[in-house]
């Protein structure tokens, strides 16, 4: 499955995405020039390339706030200039058509992002973990090694996602679907319906994987029918059952959730 | 199977009379169909195998004989298979291997530069040439080197172009009488593209044609000012070869900056155009252009293909080619006239073709500030990867790539060496795109039949006397369908992306099936 792409990404004809993200990793993008590099110019190439998941401010959006000292795939400034060139396959493309001079004013904008501190949340993280465990979440989402595996793995979901991405997540789920993600609803000839998250398609098979956890891998050919749920996500809405402070507490609890350090 | 060990003596006895393989083998390609020894397999581009011990009937017994894994990840690489050895290649690499067992002869390899950037597309090679007693292989650094085929000691080393400027090569070459063609990469980086052809003994440039005309030469008037210095029109993939009328057949590049024209008004010439090349000076004999002043990246990087079919009531000699741009051409490779066009993938950008061919342009169909939506994407209804023709079938196969994309413009500074793009895509998302295998009737392009895959795919096509098409996709399926029907016979999950040609040789004259999926060559029989 290919990421979409972002405006101004783009692949240079001869070659698809993935061939790309594979290509990218051999590339050097060690800065070859001992000019300063221009914050400002940084600053314009962001808000040109990485700004549509990272937030025109940086604040995250789809992708997590650079708002922040540490920066768990870029530990120091050579690891953040190959990773803007390489990309985080597959959730983030690399700017390999960037010049070394570019990455450089791109990997100091980054940086002085780290500067300046973060919007703070309304709500409480300690209240939040028992708004998370009242409501079931563990029931289908992983933390630290609790819960069930139905869902995404939230371990580290305050790396990877903003708090308003995460809001969004828990009132309308289904405005907010990963990357990929899609319901599916196959039917044997047999009549016998399995639904569940589609965990990997090809021209001839399709495997998803159940509310319980099952994984069912399915000949497409044996088929009756094969519905793709588009838009459509198995977590229910928050909306209207948690109290605007729970709410607030969950979000806090989960942009809390920094992985294992 | 006597005829198969026949043919294969007849290799070792010419290989001793005069060089392993000599000009004429490849012309005659049809009599020993074990071999796989040009690109497409023969000179008219139609990777088609005559072979016929696997078939409808038996191809659900294919097995894996063996497989062999490659330095380097994503080969898109068509082998070639001379006297018992398979020569791959690789970026900047290159091999030989024991046709029965995949274990390497000699290997091959040229340092890439540290300064070396491919710009728009990936560290990947697509082939080699053979001729005599050298294997031609081309560099992303922008060399051509002719390797003894009996060790890999390089025989010769040709500096074709300066990469630091943004040229690369993946290309596999052209071996014709005496010489090797090669083309170019960097139609994103705004190079002058040209095809060049060396004497295949000593390495010295034999002719060079630029597919941007210089001041003076014809149809350099579709340019303005300085735009044709930095026009683009490379040459990355594999042209063909009519040996009688002594015509090379090759593919030029989109305009550079891609997606921004109005720095160069005009058709820009001979850029999305296929050129007809005399095989001795390189002077060009007739040129058709399918996207005038494109602006989407359509590249007419195809391997033309080559037939001979009667079209009313009239023997014609043909050329033919599903473009990028979502048209099917019919041409006369004699002269370049065209014979019939039609879609045959969706595509939004033109409202027909006029009588010659040229497209009619839609009212959306060019990038703008706030992006047009537009069929096809940037990577076209097809692209590099071969098509095949079947003369049993008359049948074109083509991989499809359906999917759109919202096209934007941007202004854009030539900077030699760089990323020219003028804009760029977003294209539409992977649950909105799809994939076909559709088989057109050679003369007209009316559809035959399709087969429908998960995604866009990446990986050309092979058909075969047993009457069947194999090709693989983006998910690592490596399949076989009936090349009647389209009905799907035989599946087999690589576990790598499938971006590379098919081909199918004899090992001790039963057939074989070898496709690239990612680092893994497998070898399949029955």
């Amino acid at each position: 499955m290919r990421a979409r792409t972002i405006i101004l990404i783009v692949l240079g004809g001869l070659i698809v995405p993935q061939i790309l993200i594979a290509s990218r990793s051999e590339l050097s993008f060690s800065q070859t020039n001992s000019t300063t590099p221009d914050a400002t110019a940084g600053k314009r190439l962001f808000e040109r390339h990485c700004a549509l998941c990272h937030g025109i401010d940086g604040k995250g959006g789809r992708g997590p706030s650079l708002h922040r000292a540490h920066l768990v795939h870029a530990p120091d400034d050579a690891a953040l200039k190959s990773l803007i060139g390489d990309g985080i396959p597959p959730k983030m493309p690399g700017a390999w058509f960037l010049s070394d001079e570019d990455v450089a004013n791109l990997a100091a904008y980054v940086r002085s992002l780290s500067k300046i501190p973060s919007d703070p949340l309304p709500g409480d993280p300690v209240r939040g973990e028992s708004v998370y465990a009242k409501s079931g979440c563990a029931g289908c989402h992983i933390i630290a090694g609790s819960g069930f595996g139905y869902g995404p793995e939230l371990t580290d979901i305050g790396e990877r996602r903003s708090p308003p991405y995460i809001q969004q997540a828990v009132v309308k789920p289904a405005a907010s679907l990963p990357e990929d993600f899609l319901l599916v609803r196959a039917i044997a000839a047999s009549g016998q319906a399995v639904e569940g998250i589609r965990v990997n398609e090809d021209t001839f098979w399709i495997q998803i994987k159940d509310a319980k956890g099952q994984f069912h891998s399915l000949r497409k050919q044996d088929l009756k029918e094969l519905r793709k749920l588009r838009g459509e996500s198995p977590m229910p809405s928050y909306d209207g059952i948690l109290k605007s402070s729970e709410l607030d507490d969950l979000v806090a609890y989960l942009a809390s959730q920094r992985g294992k350090q | 199977m006597k005829p198969f060990v026949f043919a294969s003596l007849c290799g070792v006895l010419c290989a001793t009379a005069t060089g392993q393989v000599p000009f004429e083998r490849i012309v005659n390609a049809d009599k020993e169909p074990g071999s796989w020894l040009t690109y497409s397999r023969n000179y008219q581009g139609q990777r088609f195998s005559p072979l016929t011990e696997i078939t409808t009937a038996n191809v659900n017994n294919l097995k894996v004989k063996w497989a062999v894994q490659f330095p380097d990840s994503q080969n898109e690489v068509s082998p070639i298979v001379a006297d018992d050895i398979m020569y791959v290649t690789g970026p900047n690499s290159a091999a030989a291997l024991d046709i029965h067992t995949g274990r390497t002869l000699w290997s091959w390899k040229r340092p890439v530069p540290p300064d070396y950037h491919n710009i728009g597309f990936g560290r990947v090679n697509r082939g080699a040439a053979v001729l005599d007693d050298k294997l031609y292989v081309a560099t992303l650094d922008c060399y051509l080197v002719a390797l003894d085929l009996k060790s890999g000691a390089e025989r010769w080393i040709a500096k074709v172009a300066d990469y630091k400027l943004g040229y690369s090569m993946t290309v596999a070459p052209l071996a014709i009488a005496g010489k090797v063609a090669v083309g170019v990469s960097g139609g994103e980086a705004g190079i002058r593209g040209f095809v060049d052809a060396y004497d295949a003994k000593t390495g010295k440039q034999a002719w060079r044609f630029w597919t941007i005309p210089g001041p003076g030469e014809p149809g350099h008037d579709t340019w303005s000012g300085e735009s044709w210095k930095t026009g683009g029109g490379s040459t990355w993939v594999t042209g063909a070869y009519d040996p009688e009328l002594n015509l090379v057949y090759w593919g030029v590049g989109n305009p550079s900056p891609d997606w921004n024209g109005d720095v160069r008004p005009g058709d820009n010439l001979y850029t999305c155009s296929l050129v007809a090349l005399d095989g001795d000076s390189g002077h060009l004999r007739w040129y058709f252009q399918f996207t005038p002043h494109d602006t989407h990246d359509w590249d007419s990087a195809h391997v033309p293909v080559l037939f001979d079919a009667k079209i009313d009531g009239r023997n014609r000699k043909l050329i033919a080619n599903a473009n990028r741009n979502a048209f099917y051409y019919v041409l006369d490779r004699v002269t370049g006239e065209f014979l019939a066009g039609q879609p045959y993938a969706k595509q939004t950008w033109a409202r027909g073709l006029d009588v010659k061919g040229r497209p009619i342009p839609a009212s959306v169909s060019v990038p703008t500030e706030k992006g047009a939506l537009v069929w096809p994407n940037l990577n076209g209804a097809t692209v590099w990867f071969s098509p095949s023709y079947s003369p049993q079938t008359g049948l074109f196969y083509v991989a499809v790539r359906e999917i759109g994309s919202v096209y934007f413009k941007r202004d854009t500074e030539y900077k030699a060496g760089t990323f020219y793009p003028g804009g760029g895509e977003d294209e539409l998302p992977a649950d909105d795109a799809w994939g076909e295998i559709r088989a057109l009737d050679g003369k007209t392009g009316d559809v035959r039949w399709e087969f429908k895959l998960h995604s866009p795919p990446w990986a050309g096509v092979l058909s075969t006397a047993g009457g069947l098409v194999f090709s693989g996709s983006d998910e690592g399926n490596f399949y076989a369908l009936d090349a009647g029907t389209g009905k799907p016979l035989w599946d087999f999950q690589t576990g790598g992306t499938v971006a590379a040609n098919s081909i199918s040789f004899t090992v001790d004259g039963h057939q074989r099936i070898a496709i690239s999926a990612d680092r893994v060559l497998y070898v399949f029989g029955l």
